[in-house]
């Protein structure tokens, strides 16, 4: 491994990395506009000039691997005096107008203009005028007079959504992103070019105008959209408009994590963001009638005591790959307590979808693989979801608790010949099923990311999910709904929650 | 200096030159056959040993470039740069349409040598006659077996593809030119890695100027020591002069190294146009920093013009008399480089951009002294911070006329509105020069 000096400290890295990752580990921040490790080095932003000794002129650290007894400075006069001149040419056509802009407040350009330019402008001459505000997708917004041509998107465009939507055309100063004829930027993976604009070009159209960075609380969690598990930022905030008074999800971005999603996400995890609040179940009901969480509870409990009077087998549970490992351990941990033996996954009823070849999995699923560590998935003597409805139908089954299964997806829903029957169906969802009165007790249930617990993604890695926000209304995670049935039901609980219960 | 034996422009009175057959009787396609029995590495060395500076303007010793040629079993390529398109450069043109067989044996010299089998010569597209001119002769060489699967009735494969540009001046810049060829914007590469390392679709590639390879074969016949002999040390051969401007007989000229500027401009071409007196000269191209009258007793190669800091680069020599106004020469000049920036770095995309504004706002009489150091300022952030040489080549003439006209700048910008040297007004509307 070559050892090298930057800035008069020695460090050892390995051959072949560049300078600006080298210069990180020294704890010198090498300033960069279209470097992106995630894509091919194009060298053009200019702002990553630093002095090597030896060399005649300044090299950019971007495209210049370490070598041994390299000796480099990244704040020496003159770089920081080409640094200042950069960013010189680069603010000279840029509109300034911060004040209107989503990306003030996380903008390279501002950051460095405050660290290394601070100089007025010098332009005594018109600016060029470019197209403001073009709506390029379903899901990105374009400032072509705000862009610093860094190529990033592009770049993106190419090389990681092999997509090829985006080009830079025209020469000289009058330079712009644009598409080509007859595209729109309109891939699973277009929201990434939001992320990757270091200035605020491309800007999200969902998240326009919504928040100012800085009042966005951060919390890094993992999406729940399908069975890959992308590592995730998710901003929330109060909104003052909103009357729940409490944070709400606002934005959700990709965090790196190379060995799941490198940097990247797709759409639709990222604008999953909706569905935390809409279309929320947010109260007990029975019968669609509104109850108190006691009294429902109660009835819930009361109910399962009966069937299991009648024999273990006269009661079954629906798990989903929804849940997080800690609800599905909590929901078998209230099952074998109870001798309760139908405990079914329903694997035939689980969403599937798309997948590609890149970061979308077919299995719609955050936990399947969790839920298969856990002795839940698929094994030998289970029925499937279809035959535990089937014998509900039947009869044979006079207690049913569904958590997080849409039925109404199928083609003939059981749940009104069961209830007809007399049996007792029990949903517990995070989202008013359109089948809800069907369902004889209902209960909410929180969404994921208002809860603490760990998924287990289709590499069999264990990811933890952070809880970012307070549940909605009477919401509750799975794992307590189930705690405080046992405790009805003469369970003492187990005292292994949430961030012990991953900790273990 | 008009008797000199000509070599590179022996054929440009001979039209039958232009034919297979005719090219071929005034002693063509010898140096090819000769070089076939030579071992390729004999080529090389000898092309090193007569000094053969590469043409297109940067001189670097084309022997030397293609020793660096990385080896490899996979393809390599040759490609010719014919995008000749450096203001005031008019000698690639010519050489492509009245000798296109000279280059051809010069392009299949240099293949043999480097163990290539597919050149390209990427043509300027505004020259339709160089177009027209190769395409004939690359045509008339596959029927008679100069090119193709056996050159000569050896076993040494060649192809030569002709491929016409769309006329932008930075796909004459190797790495741009090497872009386009690809099918992609015409944008310069980074470096390293260079050309001869991962040139053309990632594969080790040569990239030479025309006039470069029109010597080759001279260099052949005539073996390096005869041909150092017609240059100067260091600068072997002949070279194409273009000779523009306030002079009596401009047009190309084909002169020994060892000619001066002042011989080129008074002895060569005449001198200025009567009652007229030089007041700068272009030695190498726009992209050369000028010289004043005082400084034209240079010789015109490579290290001489380097010395006192400017350089030969295509050997464009633009002569400027006293009717020139250097403020609106230098507008002219801004206008052509922010309008060619590919606009790939920043410092040259809006420096180029700025510098121009800022002519033209002096130009349309709005200037302010100050601007001229806040253009010598703009100029310092520009050069030698980007990937090409673009960037430089707008900087440096650019310095050099307002450091060396200094007094005319501050003149203009004074009066807002152009004035002789000696105080008279010469011109009171503000002009856009385009």
């Amino acid at each position: 491994m070559p050892k090298l000096i930057i800035n008069g400290k020695e460090i050892e890295v390995a051959a072949g990395t560049n300078l600006i990752e080298a210069a990180k580990l020294a704890g010198a921040e090498i300033p960069h506009f279209c470097y992106h490790p995630g894509l091919s080095v194009a060298g053009n932003c200019r702002m990553c000039l630093i002095e090597i000794e030896k060399a005649p002129k300044l090299q950019i650290a971007c495209n210049t691997a370490v070598n041994e007894g390299m000796v480099v400075f990244t704040d020496s006069d003159k770089v920081k005096k080409a640094r200042a001149g950069v960013m010189e040419f680069l603010l000279l056509n840029h509109p300034i107008d911060c004040p209107v802009c989503d990306c003030a407040g996380e903008c390279y350009l501002q950051d460095y203009y405050m660290e290394h330019d601070l100089n007025a402008s010098r332009l005594e001459e018109g600016k060029n005028k470019k197209q403001k505000a073009q709506e390029i997708g379903p899901h990105v917004m374009l400032d072509k007079e705000r862009c610093v041509l860094c190529s990033r998107c592009v770049r993106f465009t190419d090389e990681v959504s092999k997509t090829h939507e985006l080009g830079i055309f025209g020469r000289g100063s009058t330079e712009e992103i644009g598409m080509f004829e007859g595209v729109t930027l309109d891939n699973q993976y277009s929201g990434n070019v939001v992320d990757l604009c270091p200035v605020g070009a491309l800007t999200d159209k969902d998240f326009r105008f919504k928040s100012r960075p800085w009042f966005l609380r951060e919390t890094e969690t993992v999406c729940g959209g399908c069975a890959q598990g992308c590592n995730i930022v998710l901003n929330t905030n109060t909104n003052p408009w909103n009357k729940i008074g409490q944070d709400r999800a606002y934005r959700i971005y990709p965090r790196e994590n190379l060995a799941v999603n490198q940097y990247w996400m797709c759409d639709e995890g990222r604008y999953s963001t909706k569905s935390i609040d809409h279309g929320r179940r947010i109260a007990h009901g029975e019968k669609g009638q509104l109850r108190t969480s006691e009294y429902l509870l109660a009835r819930v409990s009361d109910a399962i005591k009966g069937a299991i009077a009648q024999g273990g087998d006269k009661i079954a549970i629906l798990l989903s790959p929804q849940m997080t490992n800690e609800e599905l351990w909590a929901w078998k941990w209230l099952a074998q307590s109870l001798g309760i033996l139908q405990v079914e996954m329903g694997d035939d009823l689980k969403r599937v979808g798309a997948a590609d070849d890149f970061l979308i999995q077919a299995d719609k699923n955050p936990n399947s693989k969790g839920a298969t560590f856990l002795g839940l998935g698929p094994r030998e003597n289970v029925l499937g979801g279809k035959a535990v409805l089937e014998k509900a139908v039947q009869g044979e089954v006079t207690v049913l608790v569904v958590v997080e299964h849409d039925l109404s997806l199928r083609e003939s829903t059981p749940l009104q010949k069961i209830t007809e029957r007399g049996g007792i169906v029990i949903g517990i969802h995070s989202l008013v099923q359109s089948d809800e009165s069907n369902y004889t007790f209902t209960l909410p249930r929180a969404h994921y990311v208002e809860q603490d617990g760990s998924f287990t993604n289709i590499q069999s890695r264990v990811q933890r999910v952070v809880k970012a926000l307070e549940p909605l209304g009477e919401s509750l995670p799975a794992w307590e709904i189930a705690f405080s049935l046992g405790q009805r039901l003469g369970l003492r609980s187990p005292r292994i929650l949430g961030n012990r219960f991953f900790q273990n | 200096m008009t008797d000199f034996q000509k070599y590179l422009t022996k054929n440009f009175d001979n039209p039958a030159a232009l034919t297979l057959d005719g090219y071929v009787a005034s002693g063509g396609y010898v140096a090819l056959k000769k070089a076939l029995g030579m071992q390729p590495v004999e080529i090389i060395d000898l092309v090193k040993a007569a000094n053969l500076r590469g043409r297109g303007g940067a001189g670097f010793p084309a022997g030397v470039k293609w020793g660096f040629l990385a080896k490899t079993d996979g393809p390599k390529y040759l490609c010719v740069n014919a995008d000749e398109g450096e203001p005031g450069t008019f000698k690639d043109g010519p050489l492509m349409e009245y000798d296109p067989h000279q280059l051809i044996e010069g392009v299949a010299i240099a293949c043999f040598a480097l163990g290539i089998h597919s050149a390209y010569i990427y043509i300027r597209g505004e020259f339709y006659n160089s177009i027209r001119a190769v395409e004939r002769a690359v045509q008339d060489c596959y029927k008679k077996g100069v090119l193709g699967k056996g050159v000569l009735g050896t076993s040494f494969a060649l192809d030569i593809a002709v491929h016409p540009g769309a006329g932008a001046y930075i796909c004459g810049e190797e790495t741009g030119l090497l872009s386009s060829l690809e099918g992609k914007k015409g944008m310069p590469k980074l470096k390293p890695p260079f050309p001869a390392v991962k040139g053309l679709w990632g594969c080790p590639t040569i990239v030479n100027n025309v006039e470069t390879l029109a010597c080759v074969p001279h260099i052949i016949n005539v073996g390096a020591d005869a041909w150092n002999a017609l240059g100067c040390e260091k600068n072997g051969g002949t070279k194409l002069y273009c000779v523009s401007g306030h002079v009596v007989k401009p047009g190309y000229y084909e002169l020994p190294h060892s000619t001066t500027l002042r011989q080129l401009i008074y002895d060569v071409c005449g001198g200025t146009k009567p009652g007229r007196t030089l007041k700068a000269v272009v030695p190498g191209g726009s992209s050369s920093p000028i010289l004043l009258p005082e400084e034209i007793d240079v010789r015109m190669d490579f290290d001489s013009l380097g010395k006192i800091g400017t350089m030969l680069g295509s050997a464009a020599v633009i002569v400027m008399d006293d009717s020139v106004s250097m403020v609106r020469a230098l507008h002219n000049l801004l206008h052509f480089y922010s309008h060619e920036s590919c606009g790939q770095c920043t410092p040259c995309r809006e420096g180029t951009h700025w510098l121009h504004v800022i002519l033209e706002r002096i130009v349309n009489g709005q200037g302010k002294i100050e601007d001229l150091d806040r253009i010598q300022d703009i100029c310092g952030n520009m050069v030698g911070n980007t990937i090409c040489v673009l960037a430089d080549a707008a900087v440096l003439p650019t310095q050099s006329y307002i450091k060396k006209f200094r007094p005319e700048f501050e003149q203009y910008i004074r009066a807002g509105k152009r004035v002789s040297l000696l105080g008279g007004l010469i011109e009171t509307v503000p002009v856009g020069a385009h």
